[in-house]
């Protein structure tokens, strides 16, 4: 046990003077995740806010060709910039990004619509043109509302009921309360504390195994007479320290942020207490041991200090593939789910931010599959630690 | 006391050592000579038991590196190539780790680092982090870690390499000083000079095998060549 502490001091030391490791486990993880998240929040509002309040704007080509359609338009508060585009000019306008959408009418549209024959209007957009998506959906809108109040007219003249078009009323009703609505924005946020957490344990976990071989002092360190498993449980160790301390300033900045962002303002809310981070942050913590030892033994491993780097990059996306597949998938907590870690920190990261509590037993599976998990890893790690090819 | 008796050992297909015995006295200075790659590293590896031999054994001072390699660990210092210092601690700290590693209680390692950084004049350095240390002042470094359990024993591989002459001198004079007290010296080095100044006996390792060993002088007589140097042209040239 001694050892075992010996070693996580000096490591713990040790690292504390490695600016890199210092930087990337106490200052640039911790603070760019929840800058990352504020900023992308505040995007958003602030798309929101624009556009619904600015008047929409919609480029006709040969608007005299349609007076009631660009009247109806008009009337709706569309403000119309008339031009002469042929077909395939209006095209040339949007592809090249000069115009976000055209509407073109045809040269047969008057003569058409007057026999009450189908009448095509030609809606130009760009898909890819995100910034269109709100837009075309109220131009749309009115379009097909236009559709729709012409063909009454017409049932009416022809003395057809135009209640005969509606057969059925759909009626949306949403059942989400503001904290619900707020999680398909919350959703990276787990993600980026989980990714911030491990990443804090990265350069220790690297410099305690491949660092130390690069620089010489594997080799009298294993000429000591500390057994040999005690030495990698205390890189370990110091490793999961550092993860904590990552966690917790993440949370603690994430709490910040979450306070300054006016989320109810979005009809959302997150509730980031200090209790509440506290909570997460121990949900969070039996994490840690695995994501140390699953490090260590891959960084162990390796040839290099670069090659280590390049290995941890990858087994750091491991934890995120059950994220990514609840993502897509919408999986809700169950039980057995909870066995899976990460994707059980997840679920119980979410459950404090949605203010939602899940069930003491699901923290329990979670926290302690997790745990063991972690101790069989390590026991992994100690076990190869005591192999001679170590040396490389 | 260090003895090796027909250590062997083999990397894949290659065969580093393929037969390797010596005897390293108290109160001497041993030299293992060899040119490179000849398995001087991989002897001194074995002996201090970062590798297992595949055949054969070694002892230290009685214990068996291959059944007891803790124990032997106990009664061993090594300085091994490359001196591997911790580059963001300071020699003191540098020092004081491998106390607590074995396991020497805190007041005991404070007192004893404090002897070995005076005895090395690490002084001015002590506290200072060992990230713009010389090539000397790291050897010094970890040759005071390598001491801070008084080991009987204490083995150093190519402990000269990278040194200047101040250096140099100051290192054999430690050793002497080591011979001295009764401890246990066994030195690798590819440099004449410097194992016939220092070394009671030499021991000349060739392709892995001992190809002779002896006082220098008894070397030099043996061979029948005028200095160290042509002796160990000659033993190695034997069939």
């Amino acid at each position: 046990m001694s050892t075992v502490l010996a070693v996580f001091l000096k490591e713990f030391r040790e690292n504390l003077r490695d600016r890199r490791t210092l930087f990337t486990a106490l200052v640039f993880g911790p603070l760019f995740g929840p800058l990352l998240f504020a900023l992308m929040l505040q995007l958003t509002f602030k798309r929101n806010d624009t556009q619904s309040d600015r008047p929409l704007a919609l480029t006709v080509a040969h608007a005299e060709r349609a007076p009631d359609l660009v009247g109806w338009l008009e009337s709706y508060g569309v403000s119309i910039e008339r031009r002469d585009f042929d077909a395939a000019a209006a095209q040339q306008a949007v592809s090249g990004g000069g115009q976000h959408a055209v509407l073109f009418i045809p040269e047969d549209f008057g003569e058409r619509f007057s026999a009450a024959e189908p009448a095509p209007v030609l809606l130009i957009t760009d898909a890819a043109d995100a910034y269109n998506d709100r837009d075309l959906g109220r131009i749309r809108q009115l379009l097909s509302q236009w559709n729709l109040t012409l063909a009454r007219l017409r049932l009416v003249l022809r003395g057809v009921d135009p209640l005969l078009l509606a057969p059925v009323v759909v009626q949306d009703i949403d059942v989400s309360t503001p904290a619900t609505r707020s999680v398909l924005a919350l959703g990276t946020l787990s993600y980026l504390m989980l990714l911030t957490m491990l990443m804090g344990g990265l350069y220790v976990a690297i410099d305690a195994t491949a660092g130390e071989r690069e620089r010489g002092s594997l080799e009298p360190l294993l000429t000591t007479p500390a057994p040999r498993e005690q030495l990698i449980y205390g890189k370990i160790l110091t490793a999961c320290a550092y993860m904590l301390i990552s966690l917790a300033i993440t949370v603690s900045a994430f709490s910040l942020v979450l306070r300054l962002t006016p989320l109810e303002r979005f009809g959302m809310s997150a509730h980031l207490a200090p209790e509440a981070a506290l909570r997460m942050v121990l949900c969070c913590a039996p994490l840690t041991l695995l994501g140390a030892s699953l490090m260590t033994i891959v960084a162990a491993f390796t040839r290099s200090y670069r090659e280590a780097q390049t290995w941890l990059g990858l087994v750091l996306l491991v934890p995120t593939l059950p994220l990514i597949y609840a993502g897509i998938t919408a999986v809700r907590p169950k039980l057995a789910l909870m066995l899976v870690p990460s994707l059980s920190q997840h679920f119980l990261i979410m459950s404090v931010l949605r203010a939602e509590p899940l069930p003491a037993s699901f923290a329990l599976v979670s926290i302690l599959g997790t745990l063991l998990l972690g101790v069989a890893l390590t026991w992994v790690a100690g076990r190869l630690y005591r192999r001679e090819a170590l040396l490389g | 006391m260090i003895e090796a008796d027909l250590l062997r050992k083999q990397f894949g297909a290659v065969v580093a050592v393929s037969e390797v015995s010596l005897r390293a006295g108290d109160g001497r200075i041993t030299g293992l000579l060899g040119p490179n790659g000849a398995g001087k590293s991989t002897t001194l590896r074995m002996l201090y038991t970062v590798l297992r031999p595949d055949s054969g054994d070694a002892r230290i001072d009685g214990v068996s590196v291959v059944e007891q390699p803790v124990e032997a660990r106990r009664r061993l210092g090594v300085l091994p190539h490359g001196a591997g210092i911790y580059p963001h601690l300071t020699a003191r700290e540098n020092i004081l780790y491998y106390g607590a590693l074995h396991g020497l209680a805190r007041g005991e390692r404070e007192a004893r680092a404090d002897r070995l950084i005076e005895a090395l004049d690490l002084g001015a350095l002590g506290g200072r982090r060992a990230k713009g240390f010389s090539q000397g002042e790291r050897v010094k470094t970890a040759l005071a870690r390598a001491l801070i359990h008084r080991p009987q024993n204490l083995i150093l591989d190519e402990p000269t390499s990278g040194l200047d002459v101040m250096a140099v001198r100051n290192l054999r004079a430690l050793l002497l000083t080591l011979k001295a007290e009764g401890h246990c010296v066994l030195l690798s080095s590819h440099v004449m000079q410097e194992i016939g100044a220092l070394c009671d006996e030499v021991v000349v390792i060739g392709h892995g095998t001992v190809v002779g060993c002896g006082t220098p002088e008894g070397l030099r007589e043996a061979t029948g060549a005028a200095d160290l140097e042509g002796a160990f042209l000659r033993l190695l040239e034997r069939p």
